[in-house]
């Protein structure tokens, strides 16, 4: 049994979800690869949304594997950082206006 | 100054210690699967030539830069360079050959004592001439401030390294003060017309990986590398080429003390793309060390892993159907080339 819960060395067993339920798999997989593919946004930004999004989710094998590709994809560090400031504001903010409930509430109750 | 590893005596200046922490290093690397099975599996092996294109020379070692990743392990401190004698044997090979591209390397290239004389030799052949520049060599002494008109005069291509199109990652991989002297010089190129569109001079930027990743699509780099020093310095270039950090001498020795090896090689090695290994550069170039010696490429050159020894192992010796009947010589450095979209000194090759 594994004394840990993240192993880095796991990621690269992603692909072997499917060992479990490969039809599932394989549509997840298929779908995963042409959401990055290049569109209407560049690859580099949707790298750049990703590794966002993973701060937010806090996944390390996600942050790992975003990180690297936001470098691959020609990201800098500082467009990198703002993408996990990005992430940082909607989760703070996210706490911070459910603020305006609490002062509903608050003024509901209050005399 | 940085020194080289040849002047430290460090492990990694011995070619035969690269090869071996290659292969042998670690158990992870120990296990992975050889170069050359991985050309059994697609009928490439042995590797042979499609046919001499390019004719790339290195005419020294000596550089006026230190980089962190660089092959040749090249510097101020390192002095070997070609001699006019061997010059002239290259002089003597061209002309005997259709070969249509002369791709000068280093070291600088430009710091060759002979650089200007062989260029315009080269060019009265009519061959077309590659320069590999790393800009900051065109903004130090006045005779090399000279030098973009020169190209110019000569119809020179000239394919200069930027790593990255800001200052930090820059001078991270090539020392402090390279970015803003690397723009000084695009600047003067872009003034006397190249990079500028109808004026036939072409300027090309190659891109490297400033750390422990591989190059992303070469078509999105060059989009995002526009883009920036446009906006950020009106620069303007003809190509970008990404080129993937092969793991021998200075970069090597940055996967090892940044333990990145293991993950690097198995990255390079599970990336194996047998279209980029059809394309790989070796199969059209000739590469010309600054003693003469004759080499598959600029790497193996750096490896000391000459041409097979039935083919001619001098230049002096040039016979272009011995070489195109050779075959090429292989390590699991050649990994560097067949990763992804595959990697040239002219960048992807697929």
């Amino acid at each position: 049994m594994s004394d840990s819960y993240y192993n880095p060395k796991d990621l690269k067993k992603f692909e072997d979800v499917g060992e479990f339920g490969p039809e599932l798999a394989e549509k997840f997989f298929d779908y995963y690869g042409a959401v990055f593919e290049e569109g209407a946004l560049s690859a580099r930004e949707k790298a750049l949304i990703a590794l966002a999004v993973s701060h937010t989710v806090q996944c390390p094998y996600c942050i790992d594997a975003y990180t690297t590709e936001s470098l691959e994809k020609g990201a800098s560090e500082e467009q990198m950082m703002e993408a996990v400031h990005v992430a940082s504001a909607i989760r703070g903010g996210s706490s911070l206006v459910h603020g305006v409930q609490m002062m509903n509430k608050t003024k509901d109750l209050s005399m | 100054m940085i020194k080289s590893l040849k002047t430290l005596s460090h492990d990694l200046s011995d070619p035969a210690y690269q090869l071996d922490v290659l292969n042998n290093y670690s158990e992870s690397l120990r296990q992975q699967p050889k170069f050359k099975e991985k050309l059994e599996e697609v009928d490439l092996y042995p590797l042979r030539p499609t046919g001499i294109e390019i004719f790339q020379i290195n005419v020294g070692y000596m550089c006026n830069m230190t980089c962190k990743h660089c092959h040749v392990d090249a510097g101020p401190d390192r002095d070997e360079v070609m001699t006019k004698e061997t010059l002239e044997h290259c002089l003597e090979a061209l002309r005997n050959s259709d070969i249509s591209t002369v791709d000068l390397t280093g070291g600088a290239p430009e710091m060759n004592p002979h650089f200007r004389w062989f260029v315009e030799q080269v060019s009265d052949l009519g061959k077309e001439i590659i320069v590999r520049s790393n800009l900051t060599i065109l903004t130090t002494a006045p005779k090399y401030q000279e030098l973009p008109e020169f190209f110019a005069e000569h119809d020179v291509e000239v394919t200069c390294s930027l790593p990255f199109y800001n200052k930090s990652r820059t001078d991270r991989q090539r020392g402090e003060g390279t970015y803003d002297r690397s723009i000084e010089a695009l600047k003067k190129l872009n003034e006397i017309g190249y990079g500028i569109e109808g004026s036939g001079l072409e300027l090309n930027l190659v891109y490297n990986p400033t750390g422990a990743f591989l190059p992303g699509s070469q078509e999105s780099l060059e989009k995002e590398f526009k883009r920036q020093l446009d906006r950020k310095h009106g620069i303007r270039f003809n190509n970008l080429f990404t080129i993937t950090n092969l793991p021998i001498s200075r970069y090597l020795n940055f996967l090892l003390e940044s333990d990145n090896l293991d993950e690097y090689m198995d990255r390079l090695i599970t990336s194996f793309n047998p279209s980029a290994a059809k394309g790989v550069m070796c199969r059209n170039t000739i590469s010309v060390g600054w003693d003469g010696t004759l080499y598959d490429c600029d790497f193996n050159q750096m490896l000391e892993m000459p041409v097979e020894e039935e083919a001619p192992q001098h230049i002096s010796e040039w016979n272009e159907a011995k070489l195109n009947g050779r075959e090429i010589k292989i390590n699991q450095h050649c990994f560097g080339c067949t990763a992804g979209a595959g990697s040239s000194c002219g960048g992807t090759t697929t």
